[in-house]
């Protein structure tokens, strides 16, 4: 267990990666690395295919081509070195906030926060004992984002993390990000807005669309 | 295994609460289990004959009501996509999910048949035979219902389809499940022989089950 503290030296490589959906070519020829510390902003119009990136990098979903390489991952695959906070919360509704973050944390691995302090920083304290089903979609969304706290992962990938939160949130948003570069981790997010995060680079998927009149 | 017992727990935990599968299977069996004396009309050396036979249709058809659901609801609110990034292989969560299931489906139905066999005259070693047969019986069903839920796992009326891939595969328990429950209750074979070949397609169904309801949520695009 102690060798996987050495998290914040990940680092992945991207190599001409391809995205095919249903027979459909999505994109192609992308390559990036990311480094500790880190962030890639991933940019382009509504279905230029910055989910299917993600869900890739997830392994949710198969590149068409192209490939992912990891090094200092130990014996860990890309999908255990993650956090993926997308539209769906994965949240359950009849669990509690409290509950449904002690899941993840127990079934993550490399606990770190206690879901109710993850709850305080995100300033959802009194949502702990309420079934998320109560819950607003910018509080559900904040309860999404506390599972990035309760257990460590070197990599977050967020897809408009932003959506449904108001500006103290989105204030807040930006500086837990922050905070997890300084601690050598890696983030990748799909956005529309400008997160403001510090030298992020950016990535533009898709030209303009094609064949639409 | 901190993450299967986690999901062991989360899932147990949605069974209980509001909308959750926990006794809605329960109530299912027992609407069966009722209806078809009314059907037979009141032949009790017909019903006590019949009986392990309806009770384990019952069970087979209570089984399926909940299992459309099993990854479903994951798959629908984004805990799938969660559920991937976990320390451990898909395997082993789709085992802790269809423990889950199990415990709160099959196993009740195997503890309610010595009550439920009262509807249907059954005899108290038949009721016994029945309740044993169930209890090694049920988690065949619950695998092989498994894989189909994995396969239909992102149809979004996947039940039916569900409904019609599994079947089939569940013909054989069904056979060897209600042919031991009858041995019990007298004839010229054994007890043991066709309630061990039931053991026999339970492991095998754990197996195949277990590997292939992770091989289709991983190919689930």
């Amino acid at each position: 267990m102690e060798s996987r503290r050495g998290s914040g030296s990940l680092r992945i490589r991207v190599e001409n990666l391809a995205c095919e959906r249903g027979e459909r070519r999505i994109f192609s020829g992308l390559s990036f690395t990311l480094s500790p510390g880190e962030a890639l902003m991933v940019l382009g119009r509504n279905g230029a295919g910055k989910s299917s990136l993600l869900d890739i990098l997830a392994g949710r979903l198969a590149p068409a081509q192209g490939a992912i390489h990891l090094s200092e991952a130990g014996e860990r695959l890309l999908p255990e070195c993650l956090h993926v906070v997308g539209h769906r919360e994965a949240l359950k509704g009849a669990l509690t906030a409290g509950e449904n973050l002690a899941f993840a944390r127990d079934f993550l691995g490399e606990p770190r926060a206690m879901p109710e302090d993850a709850l305080a920083v995100l300033g959802l304290a009194h949502a702990l004992h309420l079934p998320v089903a109560y819950l607003s979609a910018g509080q559900r969304r904040r309860v999404a984002l506390a599972r990035l706290l309760v257990a460590h992962r070197p990599l977050w990938l967020l897809d408009e993390p932003s959506a449904a939160l108001d500006t103290a949130s989105q204030a807040l948003l930006l500086r837990l990000m922050e905070a997890h570069r300084a601690e050598g981790g890696m983030i990748v997010v799909a956005t529309h807005q400008n997160l403001g995060l510090a030298d992020a680079r950016e990535l533009t998927i898709g030209r303009n669309p094609a064949g639409i009149a | 295994m901190g993450s299967f017992r986690a999901l062991l727990v989360r899932d147990l935990k949605l069974a209980a609460r509001v909308g959750g599968s926990g006794t809605m299977s329960l109530v299912f069996f027992l609407a069966i289990v009722t209806l078809i004396p009314f059907a037979l009309g009141p032949d009790l050396n017909l019903l006590s004959r019949i009986g392990p036979a309806i009770l384990w249709i019952a069970a087979l058809l209570s089984t399926l009501i909940g299992l459309d659901r099993l990854f479903q609801a994951d798959e629908e609110d984004g805990s799938l996509a969660l559920l991937r990034l976990s320390p451990v292989p898909l395997e082993i969560v789709v085992l802790a999910k269809v423990l889950a299931h199990w415990l709160v489906t099959g196993l009740p139905l195997a503890l309610a048949v010595p009550l439920f066999g009262l509807l249907v005259a059954l005899s108290p070693e038949g009721m016994l035979a029945t309740a044993a047969t169930l209890l090694v019986g049920t988690p065949a069903l619950t695998f092989l219902g498994a894989v189909g839920a994995a396969l239909t796992a992102s149809l979004r009326r996947g039940g039916l389809i569900l409904s019609i891939i599994v079947l089939p595969f569940m013909i054989p328990t069904l056979i060897f499940g209600v042919a031991a429950a009858n041995a019990a209750l007298g004839g010229t074979v054994p007890f043991a022989t066709p309630f061990l070949i039931l053991c026999a397609l339970t492991l095998i169904a754990a197996v195949v089950g277990t590997f292939g309801a992770a091989a289709a949520l991983r190919s689930d695009v």
